[in-house]
């Protein structure tokens, strides 16, 4: 599908209803039409296949079996448990593959068909969340730390993002008609959308807080970012990063991850302002006629950063400040229980991409249901795809932790650097983006790595693993120490040399490596960094060092001929 | 098509006659041609009978009447005008929906075969005919001498109703039974040969004790003019019911998905070679083979030597090629209730556990019936008790003018569990479980009833759930490959959209073409109400009833319990639309029937 027709859809849907409701009511697909299939993404929902099937289905002279993706709308990743066992419920009623988490925080369910996306989309609505502008060319789910230490600040942060992630609402009551039966009034179709205006943004939007010192929301890989400055436990304002943005094409020059440029410093309540203004600058001078170019990074890649920055302090009506100083660790989460600042104990898990399912590593769903029903405290999905049990009072420690040891939950305890902090998108066989596996693949790599990593002595090396099907980064990969970049089934391209706290982008070390290729290619490179790694000295860090790979920022995913 | 006629034994017609007699027989349909044969007949019997003759007479002339849903009352019925021309008996052979009504008062000998469906319902073809009968403007029929021949299937309760009901309606008009009925099952020629030899030596005692001036000339004078079934004279291939064709496996496909709970299959079967030929609505028969692993349950539960011999043959191939082990039949269970002392099993049998018995015989084979009740068999025993093989019939789902000499099946493979293991539907699981390249023996069996409208520009509303859906492929097909202007309107409706949508991307194509102007689906499971057909069927009742009143002509296939709810459906859809009381609307469905333009294939 071209830019050109995107726009066309957008601009022409009556605020994003266009024939949802004559799509939904087809008996004679499980698909939607074409242009309903852009326009649910605005509603919190991808139209899918299962690719597995699909040669089988069309023999048998099947449509392909055609199944809904939904994704929620809960910024920072906070539900209480009351929501959680709502949304088991559903996962378990109407969905597929249980609950899974997303590196934006989000739940995913897969595998509702048509005909039960409305009371999907009815039950989770019914837990006060909703899916409104979970996909499409809005801003998407708020990302929020999850930094469990700082319970006061990541309070104020939450609430911060939260207030942002509503303003940012696209004002259409097409998602209210079309799901919850809200009457059609006059002036249906005509909204006013002061933020978006006809045609919405050129591109999707993302948005991350980050709390220092940990980087878990990858700022640098966010449109729009707020990294908090805390004095003394209190926020005190946030540094501004933009243009961060992870998608590319293979084999075009033209598209390229690139990490965002800090701009300056805001008040804490100048935070809505300076927000609508990046957004509605992008909206103004977005690309809307090259789609794959179409991202904030490239239009102030185009126009230049100053240029850019001085829209957004025009729009905002008063200049930034010079940014504060910050420094980040890394950009992975914390395992076990930490105690905040409020007295209460937090446990972060481990969830091998996001996946909860009673399966053969555990009865994880079932076992969070059980937690679910007894916490006294909330959950927190972390953008690494992890949970956090929130809020734990300290009697409460005890049970929980039986809870978790009697499903299998407590990976954590035992598992790999490397398997704790890999990250995997969804890809096959749902995602229609991916050219190869991912997460279904994560396992079987992970435990081949792990075994090249043991004959080197380094299996406790925390090594930042991350896989993606497609270059267009759901799994962020372009900031993994080593990256799996999908071409082709079981074909990947080798990305080497980022840092461990998103600060900087890998590079593109060989391309197309079938799984044998790919192991000897890691092979020589882990015994180098044996031998000759500095004190505490990073995976990463070390292949740059050593001249393995030059860093580089906007890089082209393919090697120059 | 019938066949030229060069290719008859010369005909005894002066030259114009034969060139006349080509003219008129050109493009005449099945029904056509027989009524004219029978017209003819009719004409040849009558004393002094010329070409004055102007209507058909009952007269020292054998009529006989078939209502047939499967072919197999045709096919006696033809068998029995056969041998009686052959004997020098005039003879006119009518399907009951050909039989002039009003000649009724004045037939002098009628035998009437037919079939009983479903739950007591006679089959389509002649449910004007006992609709007739049971009228209270049925004439009385002093001077009718008569005989009935039922067919049926003892595993319903109702068996062989409709038999009943004719033969005793007739002596309640007063004619005369001159033998007693014959009640056939599934084995029908146990039943069906002895009472076919004694109708015909019924029928010429009776015929010459008809008075002087309707006696048919002696056989040893004049022949008379003969029934001839033409189908049969000279057919197109050599291949029939009993010599079937081996018609190759082309393919072998499943239509459900994975999430199914329904293995239907898509079968696509070689007639190259064969010369048959089929047009869409005709099914193709089937011999099949009992599953080994059955067979083999068999022996073992009975402890019989799979090598004995019976009559020559071994007791392995009787039991596998021979006889019917996938469906129970009340006869041998009363003899095995005997043979064990079983009275829990013979009180089954009793008038008032009719329920009780149709539910053991719907849910259990030979089998089942051997391991919950045992009981000794001899291997010889047991093949004379057994019902021979009968042949399944499946709705063709192609058109040869789009897949030339193929024809393609869809088959429902019935499997079920049951406590003593794995069950199958005999036929339905040959095909299920058959590779490309094996051979099945096949024949074509023609329906006449159930054929597309001639003229092209009628609208045709096609209702067929699950695998009733198979004929109206071959229907959709034909009808673009003829260019017919016509709209198609397919109902369909299966369990779940998702997995049971058979041909599914085909009918989207032919949505998007235009080959299909119209298609309403029912998926029952998809929602907490069932949704049937039916219900789709009165949801649009007013478009129905536009497109019958604007000549459509309605096409029902499927299960016989779907055919009664849809038939209820199109009643209320009549009354509701069509400003008619609940016997107008039965007259208004009536009249489509006699028309040809409502016609059911329900099985």
């Amino acid at each position: 599908m071209g830019a050109h027709s995107v726009e066309d859809i957008k601009q022409a849907s009556g605020r994003l209803r266009g024939t949802l409701l004559e799509s939904l009511a087809n008996p004679v697909t499980g698909a939607l039409a074409e242009a309903d299939q852009v326009l649910i993404k605005y509603h919190g929902s991808y139209q899918q296949d299962d690719r597995d099937l699909r040669e089988e289905r069309r023999v048998a002279k099947l449509e392909p079996d055609y199944s809904f993706m939904i994704r929620t709308r809960t910024p920072g990743g906070v539900v209480t448990p009351a929501q959680w066992l709502g949304l088991d419920a559903i996962a378990t009623t109407y969905a597929g593959r249980g609950l899974r988490i997303t590196t934006r925080q989000a739940f995913q369910f897969h595998g509702v068909i048509k005909g039960r996306l409305k009371a999907t989309m009815q039950a989770i609505n019914a837990q006060l969340i909703d899916t409104l502008a979970a996909c499409g060319d809005v801003n998407r789910n708020v990302a929020v730390a999850a930094n469990p230490l700082e319970s006061r600040a990541h309070a104020a942060v939450y609430a911060q993002a939260a207030a942002l992630s509503r303003h940012l609402l696209p004002n259409t009551r097409a998602y209210y008609e079309i799901w919850l039966d809200e009457q059609r009034v006059a002036g249906s179709g005509e909204e006013d959308e002061p933020v978006y205006g006809n045609a919405y943004l050129p591109r999707k939007f993302k948005i991350g807080f980050a709390i220092p010192p940990v980087n878990d929301v990858d700022v640098f890989a966010q449109d729009l970012g707020f990294i908090a400055v805390l004095e003394g436990g209190e926020v005190v304002g946030y540094n501004v990063s933009i243009g961060g943005g992870m998608g590319a094409t293979h084999s075009d020059a033209e598209t390229y991850p690139r990490l965002a440029d800090v701009i300056g410093f805001v008040r804490p309540d100048q935070v809505i302002a300076v927000a609508i203004a990046v957004v509605t600058a992008q909206r103004d001078f977005g690309n809307r006629t090259v789609r794959k170019r179409a991202r904030l990074k490239y239009t102030i890649d185009d126009r230049g950063l100053d240029w850019f920055t001085s829209q957004v302090e025009g729009r905002a009506g008063f200049p930034l400040a010079a940014a504060r100083p910050f420094a980040f660790e890394h950009s992975g989460d914390r395992f076990g229980w930490v105690e905040g600042h409020d007295g209460r104990w937090n446990l972060t898990l481990r969830l091998l991409s996001g996946r909860i399912v009673d399966g053969a590593d555990g009865a994880h769903l079932t076992g969070l249901r059980e937690i679910a029903r007894v916490l006294e405290g909330d959950f927190r999905l972390t953008p690494n795809q992890n949970l956090v049990i929130a809020g734990v009072p300290a009697h409460q420690r005890a049970r929980i932790d039986a809870l978790v040891q009697a499903h299998g939950l407590d990976g954590y305890r035992t598992a790999s650097p490397l398997r704790l902090k890999s990250v995997a998108c969804v890809a096959l066989p749902t995602c229609g983006l991916a050219m190869a596996e991912a997460e279904r693949y994560l396992p079987t790599l992970t435990t081949k790595v792990e075994a090249l990593l043991d004959a080197h002595g380094l299996r406790d090396a925390p090594i930042l693993l991350r896989i993606s099907g497609c270059p267009n980064g759901c799994s962020r990969p372009y900031l993994g120490e080593i990256a799996l970049v999908g071409k082709a089934p079981g074909r990947y391209n080798l990305m080497l040399g980022a840092d461990h706290r998103g600060q900087r982008l890998n590079t593109l070390y060989r391309e197309n490596l079938a799984e044998p290729e790919l192991l000897a290619a890691l092979d020589p490179l882990f015994a180098r960094y044996a031998a000759e790694r500095g004190d505490g000295e990073h995976f990463g860090d070390f292949l740059v060092r050593a001249g393995v790979v030059k860093p580089r920022t906007g890089i082209p995913l393919e090697l120059q001929a | 098509m019938p066949p030229a006629l060069a290719a008859l034994p010369v005909p005894p017609l002066p030259g114009d006659k034969v060139d006349l007699l080509a003219r008129l027989t050109d493009g005449l349909d099945a029904p056509g041609l027989w009524w004219l044969s029978g017209y003819a007949a009719g004409l040849a019997a009558r004393p002094g009978a010329g070409p004055a003759a102007a209507a058909p007479q009952a007269g020292a002339r054998l009529t006989v009447v078939f209502g047939s849903q499967t072919g197999n009352a045709r096919r006696l019925a033809e068998q029995l005008a056969r041998q009686a021309e052959a004997g020098g008996l005039a003879v006119r052979l009518l399907r009951a929906d050909a039989y002039p009504l009003h000649e009724l008062k004045d037939e002098r000998l009628l035998y009437v075969v037919i079939s009983t469906q479903g739950e007591g319902e006679p089959p389509d073809d002649a449910r004007g005919f006992v609709a007739h009968l049971r009228g209270k403007r049925a004439p009385k029929l002093p001077q009718l001498q008569y005989a009935v021949l039922g067919l049926g299937d003892s595993s319903y309760p109702l068996f062989n109703a409709t038999g009943r009901e004719v033969d005793e309606r007739l002596a309640g008009l007063g004619a005369r039974r001159l033998f007693a009925r014959g009640e056939a099952d599934l084995d029908v020629e146990a039943v069906a040969a002895p009472w076919l030899a004694q109708a015909l030596e019924q029928a010429r005692g009776a015929l010459e004790g008809m008075p002087s001036g309707t006696i048919a000339p002696p056989a040893t004078t004049t022949p008379p003019a003969t029934v001839t079934p033409l189908r049969a004279v000279a057919p197109a291939s050599p291949w029939t019911r009993e010599k079937p064709f081996a018609a190759e496996v082309l393919a072998n496909q499943r239509l459900t998905g994975r999430g199914s709970r329904k293995d239907v299959r898509h079968l696509e079967l070689s007639l190259e070679g064969s010369g048959l030929a089929y047009q869409p609505g005709d099914a193709l028969g089937l011999w099949p083979r009992n599953p080994p692993a059955l067979v083999d349950a068999v022996l073992a539960e009975l402890a019989l030597d799979a090598g004995a011999d019976v009559e020559g043959v071994p007791l392995r191939t009787w039991l596998g090629e021979r006889r019917e082990l996938t469906r129970l039949a009340r006869p041998f269970l009363a003899r095995h209730a005997e043979r064990g002392r079983h009275d829990a099993l013979a009180r089954l049998l009793e008038p008032a556990q009719a329920d009780a018995l149709a539910t053991l015989l719907g849910t259990h084979q030979l089998i089942d019936l051997l391991q919950a009740y045992p009981a000794g068999w001899s291997a010889a025993e047991l093949v004379a008790a057994l019902r021979p093989l009968a042949p399944r019939l499946y709705s063709i789902a192609s058109s040869q003018r789009v897949v030339g000499a193929e024809a393609h099946l869809t088959v429902d493979h019935v499997t079920w569990d049951a406590p003593g293991g794995r069950r199958w539907g005999a036929a339905s699981h040959q095909l299920a479980t058959s590779s490309e390249g094996e051979a099945l023996p096949v024949f074509i069996e023609a329906n006449e009833r159930f054929r597309l409208p001639r003229d092209g520009a009628r609208d045709v509303v096609m209702i067929g759930p699950g695998t009733g859906v198979a004929p109206f492929r071959g229907f959709v097909q034909e009808r673009t490959a003829t260019g017919a202007t016509g709209r198609n309107w397919l109902l369909f409706g299966a369990p779940h959209a998702r997995h049971d949508f058979l041909y599914q991307l085909e009918w989207q194509q032919a949505l998007k073409s235009g080959q299909l102007h119209r298609l309403d689906l029912a998926f029952s499971r998809d929602q907490a109400d069932k949704v049937y057909v039916q219900h789709r069927l009165r949801e649009h009742g007013r478009a129905l009833f536009d497109w019958l009143e604007g000549g459509a002509h309605l096409y029902v296939c499927g299960a016989t319990a779907m055919g009664r709810d849809v038939e209820a459906a199109l009643l209320d859809v009549v009354t509701t639309h069509g400003g008619r009381d609940e016997d107008g609307a039965r007259e208004y469905l009536a009249t489509l029937q006699q028309q040809g333009r409502y016609a059911r294939d329900v099985y």
